[in-house]
């Protein structure tokens, strides 16, 4: 009784959000809607052995198998609603209505999944905490921007790692071991946690004496190898490994995206440009490279005129660096319950010293941390500033006028929610409230006023700092919006741009100072 | 971090008791007050404002004529670039039978400062003549800007008035009812499709109506009547709610100690607010009957299209376009929507009281509505909103009438293509209605009595089911087949036919609730003496 209708209250909230996503349907999309009708077309029209040498769009099949499959899977319906979405040439650049609404539904659908890993995660939590995460999952603007919007599954993907998560906090680690596995046949991304995965697994799950030990790390190799033989094995066969391998890991990209991601690069970049600048002041000849980073491609001269240049290893070591913390204690104190924010840690330091990283990729750590949002004070405040700084990294991706009211009221409103949820969760009603729930209660709403005092001190405030930080928020985009346009007119105009990926990049810099702090304080 | 600890656990202990006092889902959207519940809907409801103005307005890129889109951005360009006087007059620069302006001097003012926000932003879009059938990306964008601001400026603050005063005044209301009122309020899916959809400004005289109704919730009689009167000047469909804005003042004034003295300062306000919105036309009896006239199109018959009324209705079965001429027919509409109208006011002029007002309010609306001359199927727009304000005490004849509401206005949205903003909006009108732990499960404590009446009340569901699927069905036939070549307008008609039977019997049950509130009054003041 209790489980059906807290399914039908979780159904509820989603159905909620289905009815926004359906009325976003003819908003903007990105070239991201071509390239996964294009893919539908791929693997609808193609053998096995041809998806990953086919070169008819230049979107060419760049993710995992399984997600290959995935595509498979829908184009068997879409080629029912409209044979023309999945036909291989006439079908390129295809805009009717037919394929926009299939597109857009089987995101809205594949959401299911995304709802599901929900469900699994809360159906134990109490109440109010449940609502909670149900509102900053179910109702995360930032899919519904980067998923519904921008066109992406990122709903259906960020439903398996939950799924992982949730059965890793249950102690069921191989049956999380292996959803992750799946997970990263669908998208290689998220291999970033592979690492914590790894040596949370072997600690917690195989490190019971040596044969049980042993016994348990070959089941859970056999898992995982199996995964990956189920996925890869097809490709092996028809000799089309190495083509898999090209198509998946483009290493010709540069170091930032043509956006910039507002991570740690960033500050890299603008260090770079002030040295430059001031050694030109002083009489150095500096040679400054063409290419500009607001260009996106970036090949193989380096960028930087004094830095020295970043190469992918550089990279890799640095997000091993920062996760070190985490190994040590993953290793040393493998708790279920810490799993979540391990992991989520693990994506920030991927997003911030990552290789080629696009801003989409914050929805990596904010929807894992929105598990771990509603535990305690000090969570709700960390993530009450960065989903909101995450969300706004996000704005550049919707650049047409038509949108912009969309994305500044789903940042207001996820706020908004964030606000009253949270300051009600950590606060005892305020004063009035208590007042009439007295006069109703009596004796017992007293008792509660006597241990009231105490809670209240933990009140849900921002700081000042915090405060200013948002504030300037307002700023950045009120300069890049009107101020900028107004006053420099097309003058530099990467500028705007440039501010929110540098401003951001503060607010996710203090996100993963805080993650690593709260991970290496607590026991 | 024992500390940190224990603070975890008293605030969880604290948790665990809050569930026992108040064990609802919305207790945090709640438990801000009333401002803090406000604001999170309205933004909730803004963003669904925006999400539907994404869709095509009426007349998209149909040449010549378009549709209500083409006329607003007309009247803003003929208000741009023509002096006052000749806004409303046949001339060479103001061709009328192109969208001629008919609406009163408000929308004309409106449209003119629209216009200057258009001519900021997009000189082309509003400049004389070349403009006609201007539809271009930004061009709509502006538009649709100006019907979000309208709303978010006027409709969005005279609700929370209305909520403000209302949920003020009856202390036994929860704060989730209160919450759950607001979302009816500003997700009325009838107003948000055809301001945001279609394309007009109901929200405007809509909004002002609310104010009016606000203020005199709030006893302000004077403030009232003034925002009562712009309304008007902004539509005149406002007329509807007339008679129950004027019995109700009426009623008042003459329990006062001096009724003229009340009468005369209320009829000053309207006048001298008349006065104002209309001086440029009222130098001279021309142009002043230059725009009524303007304003009364009677030559447009007594219904168009198939509006779920008497007339239309009717009509099936009595050709009264052919058997009366317009003249009599003006009487004969005139004279029917007086009589229906008059046993409401009269209840308001024995007893005027606010939740008298308010069913006054939808009676009289829904009496233009029936009965008056040339009615729109938009114009269930106007009943629809004293409904959703009497939502709380009117839970299921509310929701039955925003079924019926929407449902009439099905064939019009077809013709607009909304039909998925008209099923996304009334899923999440359904949605929010029944939303968890809200009023779905709650009718449970009132059962009991009615087990008396277990064979009439199964009867009844009986039959509102076979209709709510029948209407279901008629949807998906009206959208996937074709009707008979020789009845081409068949589903329009039994929609109309549905719809209207539905109209009229909820006309009816209010009446005889807002009778039934006379009884109730005397009755209890009868106690009081005792």
């Amino acid at each position: 009784m209790e489980s059906s209708s807290s399914t039908r209250q979780l159904l509820w909230f989603f159905a909620i959000a289905v009815c926004v996503k359906l009325l976003l349907i003819p908003a903007y999309h990105s070239t991201d809607f071509e390239v996964h009708r294009h893919w539908l077309a791929l693997t609808h029209s193609l053998p096995l052995s041809n998806w990953y040498a086919d070169e008819t769009s230049p979107w060419t099949l760049d993710y995992p198998p399984f997600f290959a499959c995935f595509e498979r899977f829908l184009s068997i319906f879409a080629h029912y609603i409209d044979p023309q979405i999945v036909d291989l040439h006439n079908g390129l650049n295809y805009r009717a209505n037919s394929a926009i609404y299939f597109l857009r539904i089987s995101v809205i659908l594949s959401d299911l999944w995304l709802l599901y890993g929900v469900y699994r995660l809360t159906k134990n939590a109490d109440v109010k905490r449940r609502y909670l995460i149900w509102v900053l999952i179910v109702w995360s603007p930032a899919l519904v921007m980067v998923d519904h919007l921008h066109f992406q599954y990122n709903g259906f993907l960020l439903g398996w790692l939950l799924l992982s998560i949730s059965f890793l906090q249950e102690g069921k680690d191989l049956m999380g071991g292996f959803l992750f596995a799946v997970l990263l046949c669908f998208k290689h991304l998220f291999a970033v946690a592979a690492p914590v995965y790894f040596v949370y697994l072997l600690r917690h799950y195989c490190w019971k004496g040596l044969v049980r030990g042993f016994s348990r790390l070959s089941v859970l190799g056999a898992v995982v190898v199996a995964v990956f033989a189920a996925a890869y094995g097809p490709f092996l066969y028809h000799g089309q490994i190495q083509q898999v391998f090209n198509r998946m890991f483009p290493f010709g990209r540069g170091l930032c995206h043509a956006y910039w991601a507002p991570n740690f690069w960033v500050f890299y970049i603008i260090l770079d440009k002030v040295f430059s600048f001031f050694l030109k002041k002083f009489g150095f000849s500096i040679q400054i490279p063409a290419a500009s980073f607001t260009g996106g491609l970036v090949g193989d001269s380096s960028p930087f005129a004094v830095l020295p240049k970043i190469s992918p290893s550089t990279t890799l070591i640095m997000v091993l660096l920062a996760l070190s913390p985490c190994f040590i204690k993953a290793w040393t104190n493998p708790q279920p319950r810490m799993v979540a924010r391990w992991i989520a840690y693990a994506y920030t330091c991927g997003f911030l010293f990552g290789w080629h990283v696009h801003e989409k990729a914050s929805l990596h750590f904010v929807i894992p941390l929105a598990i771990v949002a509603v535990q305690s004070l000090e969570d709700a405040k960390h993530y009450f500033m960065l989903s909101i700084v995450s969300c706004y990294s996000l704005f550049p991706l919707l650049y047409e006028g038509q949108e912009y009211p969309i994305k500044v009221l789903l940042l207001l409103l996820h706020s908004i929610l964030m606000w009253l949820g949270f300051s009600t969760k950590f606060t005892r009603a305020s004063a009035p409230n208590t007042m009439v729930t007295a006069k109703k209660k009596g004796a017992q709403s007293k008792s509660i006023e006597s241990s009231s005092p105490a809670a209240e001190k933990g009140g849900f405030t921002i700081g000042w700092v915090g405060k200013s930080y948002l504030l300037g928020l307002l700023l950045v985009e009120i300069w890049g919006q009107f101020l900028h346009p107004y006053l420099l007119g097309d003058k530099f105009p990467f500028v705007p741009l440039m501010l929110i990926s540098t401003y951001c990049a503060f607010g996710i810099m203090y996100s993963w100072i805080w993650q690593l702090r709260w991970i290496i304080s607590t026991t | 971090m024992g500390k940190k600890k224990e603070k975890k656990e008293i605030n969880e202990k604290v948790d665990v008791e809050a569930v026992e006092i108040e064990d609802d889902t919305w207790w945090w959207l709640t438990h801000k007050g009333i401002g803090a519940t406000f604001l999170c809907i309205s933004v909730f409801a803004l963003l669904v404002r925006v999400a539907v103005s994404l869709h095509p307005y009426s007349g998209a890129g149909s040449p010549p004529k378009f549709g209500d889109y083409e006329a607003q951005r007309h009247w803003m360009e003929i208000t741009l670039n023509l002096p006052v006087l000749e806004w409303y007059r046949n001339s060479t620069g103001n061709d009328l039978s192109y969208w001629g302006l008919d609406y009163p001097p408000l929308t004309a003012y409106q449209s003119y400062f629209h216009g200057l926000f258009l001519r900021f932003f997009d000189p082309d879009s509003v400049s004389l003549f070349t403009s006609r059938g201007y539809e271009t990306y930004v061009g709509k964008l502006l538009m649709r800007w100006t019907v979000l601001s309208s709303d978010t400026l006027i409709f969005f603050p005279a609700i929370f008035y209305f909520a403000f005063v209302y949920h003020s005044s009856c202390h036994s209301s929860r704060k989730n009812d209160c919450a759950w009122h607001i979302a009816m309020l500003l997700l009325n899916p009838c107003l948000i499709l055809i301001d945001h959809g279609h394309f007009q400004y109901n929200c405007i005289s809509l909004g002002l109506t609310v104010a009016a109704i606000a203020a005199i919730l709030s006893q302000r009689e004077l403030l009232a009547s003034c925002l009562f009167t712009l309304a008007l000047s902004h539509k005149q469909m406002s007329v509807y709610y007339a008679p129950a804005f004027f019995s109700h003042l009426l009623g008042k004034c003459l329990r006062r100690k001096n009724p003229i003295h009340g009468v005369a300062k209320l009829g000053l306000t309207v006048l001298g607010t008349f006065t104002v919105v209309w001086w440029p036309y009222l130098h001279s009896t021309d142009a002043l009957l230059g725009v009524l006239s303007r304003l009364a199109p009677f030559e447009r018959g007594i219904y168009e299209d198939y509006v779920a009324n008497f007339w239309c209705t009717s009509s099936v079965i009595i050709k009264w376009k052919r058997l009366f001429s317009v003249h009599s027919l003006k009487f004969i509409s005139l004279t029917a929507t007086v009589l229906t109208c008059l046993p409401s006011m009269v209840q308001q002029v024995m007893a005027p009281s606010s939740r008298g007002f308010l069913y006054g309010l939808l009676n009289s609306s829904f009496a233009f509505y029936l009965f008056s001359f040339q009615v729109h199927e938009k114009s269930i727009l106007l009943p629809l909103l004293p409904a959703s304000l009497l939502a709380l005490e009117e839970r299921r004849p509310f929701k039955w009438l925003m079924f019926y509401g929407l449902f009439s206005m099905f064939p019009l949205l077809c013709r607009d293509k909304l039909v998925l903003p008209y099923f996304a909006l009334h899923a999440l009108f359904m949605l929010l209605y029944h939303a968890p732990c809200g009023h779905g499960g709650r009718p449970r404590n009132a059962r009991p009595n009615n087990t008396k009446f277990d064979y009439f009340d199964s009867f009844k569901t009986f039959m509102n089911g076979f209709i709510y699927l029948s209407s279901f069905i008629l949807h998906i036939v009206y959208l996937t087949m074709h009707p008979p070549e020789k009845f081409p307008y068949l589903f329009e008609a039994i929609i109309m036919l549905i719809c209207f039977y539905q109209f009229a019997l909820l006309a009816f049950y209010t009446n005889v609730k807002q009778w039934s509130l006379l009884e109730h009054s005397t009755t209890e003041e009868e106690k009081k003496l005792i």
